[in-house]
Formats: structure tokens, C-alpha cells, sequence
């Protein structure tokens, strides 16, 4: 029992330590920008289709749930403003940083962790390479400017999922839907909803990259490490979400 | 003798082991010491897991130490930063047991990585840098793969790639591990004319780790003809006799130290179990 927790505090320990090596290598030369571009494209572009799906959907089916429990107020004008605030508040960052750690933290650690097993990454501390520099630092930059823009449009594709529903199936005119919807923001709900896809999207990088360098054991090793990235950083997802609207409601 | 080679020969030992200790679950390197001296070749036998690939990593400060020196071409590494660590290991080449070829660069890009990277011998202009990676990759006879990406080629192609950017930067230090493990014979021998040829070219030391005794014996009993090409009978050459020394590992212990004669004369159950007769 005390070896588990042993194990648990050093693996702590050496998250922390990749985490600073990333951030402080940031603001340190050289930089790999043709890298960060690479991961851009393969986090932002290559996840843009299933987000745009996933956000539709999401935002489709909360309007419909929606409707009929509102219908009993007789308020099933407020479906608008209900689908923005949980949209925008939590789950477009959610369902997008779920959908981005399913996609990514596991192609990051894939990606790190054959590059480990096949000494790629010593080859690379031998040749006067920080892995950490070329490697990790670039995915945490691309994470962090792609995964705020994706959840952006999986809010507004969610926005329009609702408004089919209210369209075709409450009748309702794209005003009725829209303005209320919009007038229920708050400088506060943007804060909210642009900064947990930002700290999502340091954990999500930061864990993919922290199980792909600590791979060891061969293919299957790479396959353990793979799996463990995605359920970490989703289950990191879950706790934060869960922390950073409890700062926010008691503001 | 290689610019490089010749700078070590002032300097005096190229690698010095004394007392090293290191652990991660278990202890993988117990009291381990040698010397390497400047053009030797020192052949590392030993059972899968008796630590060689950790005693080479720990060579060139991939892996702390826990206890003990490692004295890299005459700086004391031990304790020395990564950033520091960089212009120590420049003067090493190696060829990874895995390969360690970057997969998302092509060989040409691959070899040229030494040379554009360890910028501590001052930037090597690129008309330079284009010459000596053909002239490396001409040496293990892969020239026409240039342009190709490591996953296309067969695994011995890939492990004459992956000596080649071990010796591009002309080393004074070459540290081979497993060059010939998971190959056939006729590839195997291939690679290990390659080493010998590049030690008798340049004059480098080189260790080499290995659980085939062929590969020992050909290092200790075989020098590169530069005129015929191909290896010769040492004996036929006498007039270049660098020293071969081999080690037997046995659980993070070196339990063997000697020449190839003594190595044979070993009455000891498990060095025995590396000499072929
Ligand atoms: N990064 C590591 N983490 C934990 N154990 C390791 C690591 N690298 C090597 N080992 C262990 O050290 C021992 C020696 O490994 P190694 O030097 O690779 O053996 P070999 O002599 O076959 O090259 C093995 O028991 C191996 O499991
Ligand atoms: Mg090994």
C-alpha cells in the first residue's frame, strides 16, 4: 500500500517537473514553431469535423429535452437562453476537451511513446536535442490556442442545433430564439467558457506528453500509456470542470 | 587518426568507470568500474538485462548515477547539467539498440543531425554538411537511400543508417550497442566490417555490446585492409594492433575483464557461456 502511494507521489512529481520544463521552455530559444504549426493543424483541423458533430448534436437534443420540461411551464421561450448558459458555460468545453483528449492526448502519447521505445528520444538528448523543447513545449502551445477556437464553434454550432429544434418543432422565429439567448451572457459566462478550455487544454497536452516520454516496454508499453493518457485526462476534465464552476458560482 | 581522435589522445582516458552504482527498481549497475584508453575497442558481453545498454546510457549522462564517477573524455560528468552534458556527449557517437532513427526524417536528414545540431564545433557550413553526410552514408554503402525515410528500409539498412550518424561528426568515442542483434549472419558480419572499418579508418575507440562472440573475435582478430577493402587476419598486419579488451556482465556486475586469450581460458561457468570454440 505504501509502495502504491510512493509510486503515486513520484509520478506527481515528475508531472510537475515536465509541466515546468514546458512552461519555462516557452520563453527560452530555440523554438520549434514549424512543429507547433504541425500539431495545430493535427489537434485544431484534424478534430474540427467530430467537434462540429458532436457540438450539433449536443446543442440539438439539450433544446429538445429542454422544450418539453419547459413546456409545462409554459416558458418554452427560455429554451434559447438555457441551451447558451450550459453550452457556454460547460459543455461545449467539456464535450470539446473530451472529444480533444480522446483524439489527441491519445495520438501525443502513441505518437511519444514509439519515439520512446525505439530511443528516438535518447537519440535526441544524445544529439544535443531537449526533448522537452522539441516535443512537449510545441504540443502545449498548439493545445492551448486550438482547443479555446474549437470549443468557440462547437458553442455556436450547439446554438444552432437549438435553434433547429426550436424552429421546426416550437415554431418559433430565429428572434425569438436568438436574441433572449444572447442577451443571457455575461462578461462572466465568456470568462468561464474561454479559460477551462485553456487549463483543459494544459492538461490534456501536458498528460498526453507525460505518459508518451515515460513509456517503457516495448509496443505494448506504448499501448498502455496511450490508454492511461486518455482516461487521466479525461477523468482531469471531470474533476476541473467540476472545480472551476464552483469558483464561479460563489463569485 | 581524426582530428577528434587526436585531441583525446592528449587528453588520455576517453571513459572511466569508477565504482558506479545505479538503480531503478532493483540495483542494474553494482560497483561498476574500467577504463576505456584513447583507439581501444572494448567488447561488452553479458546475458539480456545484465545492464549493458544502462551502462552505455549511463556513459553519456542519459541515466544518473546514483554512486560512483563517470569520467567522460576527461570531465568528470557525474554530477555535470544536461546543457553542460551537450558539448561532452558531441564527442560521442552511438548507435541506439532500438536504432533510435528519427522516423519523421529522411536518412539523408538523419545523418545530417550531428553535424547541424552539436553547433559546440562551430556551425559546419551546409555545402559541408551535404558532403560529409554523403560521404558517411557512401561508407556504409547506403548512398541511394538518401532520400528515403527510415521505416522503408530493411532493418540491417537501417542499422548502417543509424552508424552512420553515430560516426558522421568523426567521434574520438563510438558506442555501439546490439549493432547485429535480431539479424542474419551475412548482415551481421556486414555491420561488423563496418565497425572495424570505421576504428581502423579513424582511429576512434569503439565499445561494443554484444552477446555474439563472432563480433569480439572479429574486433580483436581482424583489421580493415583500406587498400583491398574488406577485413584481413590481424596477424597479417602487425603493424596496427589496437587493443581489444572484453567485459562479461553479470547482473549489473562486470564479473569478466581481459584480452580474448584470457576470455578463453576462463574456467567460470557463466563467462564460458559467451566463448564459442
Ligand atoms: N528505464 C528503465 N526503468 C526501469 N528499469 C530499467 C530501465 N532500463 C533498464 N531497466 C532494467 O535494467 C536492467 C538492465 O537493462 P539493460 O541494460 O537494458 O539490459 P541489457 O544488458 O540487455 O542491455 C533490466 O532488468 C531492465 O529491466
Ligand atoms: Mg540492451
Amino acid at each position: 500500500m505504501s509502495e502504491f502511494f510512493k509510486a503515486l507521489v513520484s509520478e506527481w512529481q515528475d508531472f510537475w517537473f515536465l509541466a515546468g520544463r514546458a512552461f519555462a521552455n516557452i520563453f527560452r530559444s530555440p523554438h520549434y514553431w514549424d512543429d507547433v504549426a504541425l500539431q495545430m493543424e493535427a489537434i485544431g483541423v484534424g478534430s474540427l469535423p467530430i467537434v462540429i458533430l458532436t457540438g450539433f448534436f449536443s446543442g440539438f437534443v439539450l433544446a429538445m429535452q429542454m422544450s418539453r420540461a419547459l413546456n409545462t411551464y409554459g416558458a418554452t421561450g427560455q429554451v434559447g437562453p438555457i441551451v447558451m448558459i450550459t453550452l457556454v458555460r460547460e459543455l461545449g468545453p467539456v464535450l470539446t476537451a473530451l472529444l480533444v483528449a480522446g483524439r489527441n492526448a491519445s495520438g501525443i502519447a502513441s505518437e511519444l511513446g514509439s519515439m520512446k521505445v525505439s530511443e528516438q528520444i535518447d537519440a535526441m538528448r544524445a544529439l544535443g536535442t531537449d526533448p522537452i523543447q522539441k516535443l512537449v513545449t510545441p504540443r502545449l502551445i498548439a493545445t492551448c490556442v486550438m482547443l479555446p477556437q474549437l470549443t468557440i464553434v462547437a458553442d455556436f454550432v450547439g446554438m444552432v442545433g437549438g435553434f433547429a429544434i426550436s424552429y421546426f418543432s416550437l415554431r418559433m422565429t430565429a428572434s425569438q430564439y436568438w436574441t433572449p439567448a444572447y442577451q443571457i451572457l455575461e462578461f462572466n459566462d465568456f470568462v468561464q467558457g474561454l479559460l477551462k478550455p485553456f487549463i483543459f487544454a494544459i492538461v490534456i497536452s501536458l498528460v498526453g506528453c507525460f505518459y508518451g516520454m515515460k513509456t517503457s516496454g516495448g509496443t505494448q508499453g506504448v499501448g498502455r500509456a496511450t490508454t492511461q493518457a486518455v482516461v487521466v485526462a479525461s477523468v482531469w476534465v471531470f474533476v476541473l470542470t467540476a472545480f472551476i464552476t464552483r469558483i464561479f458560482v460563489n463569485l | 587518426m581524426s582530428a577528434g581522435a587526436e585531441r583525446v589522445a592528449q587528453a588520455g582516458t576517453v571513459l572511466e568507470f569508477d565504482r558506479v552504482d545505479l538503480s531503478f527498481d532493483v540495483k542494474v549497475l553494482d560497483q561498476v568500474s574500467f577504463r576505456v584508453e584513447p583507439g581501444e575497442t572494448r567488447v561488452i558481453l553479458g546475458a539480456a538485462g545484465s545492464g549493458k545498454s544502462v551502462l552505455l546510457k549511463a556513459a553519456i549522462g542519459l541515466l544518473r548515477v546514483d554512486a560512483g564517477r563517470v569520467v567522460l573524455m576527461g570531465q568528470d560528468i557525474t554530477r555535470l547539467e544536461e546543457k553542460d552534458l551537450v558539448a561532452v556527449r558531441a564527442n560521442v557517437g552511438v548507435l541506439f539498440q532500438e536504432g533510435g532513427l528519427f522516423d519523421s526524417l529522411t536518412v539523408g536528414d538523419n545523418v545530417a543531425y550531428p553535424l547541424e545540431n552539436q553547433q559546440v564545433r562551430g556551425a559546419v557550413p551546409a555545402e559541408e554538411v551535404q558532403r560529409r553526410v554523403t560521404e558517411a552514408l557512401r561508407f556504409v554503402e547506403l548512398e541511394q537511400t538518401m532520400d528515403q525515410y527510415p521505416a522503408e528500409l530493411s532493418g540491417g539498412m537501417r542499422r548502417r543508417v543509424g552508424i552512420a550518424r553515430a560516426v558522421v561528426t568523426e567521434p574520438p568515442l563510438v558506442l555501439y550497442d546490439s549493432p547485429t542483434a535480431g539479424l542474419d549472419p551475412i548482415t551481421a558480419n556486414t555491420i561488423m566490417a563496418l565497425i572495424a572499418k570505421e576504428r581502423d579508418a579513424k582511429g576512434a575507440a569503439s565499445i561494443i555490446v554484444t552477446h555474439r562472440y563472432q563480433d569480439g573475435q572479429i574486433m580483436a582478430d581482424f583489421r580493415y585492409n583500406s587498400e583491398r577493402g574488406g577485413l584481413i587476419p590481424a596477424a597479417a598486419d602487425p603493424s596496427s594492433a589496437p587493443r581489444t579488451i572484453f567485459m562479461v556482465m553479470r547482473e549489473g556486475r562486470i564479473v569478466f575483464e581481459g584480452d580474448k586469450a584470457s576470455l578463453e581460458a576462463s574456467r567460470d561457468a557463466y563467462v564460458r557461456n559467451f566463448v564459442r570454440r
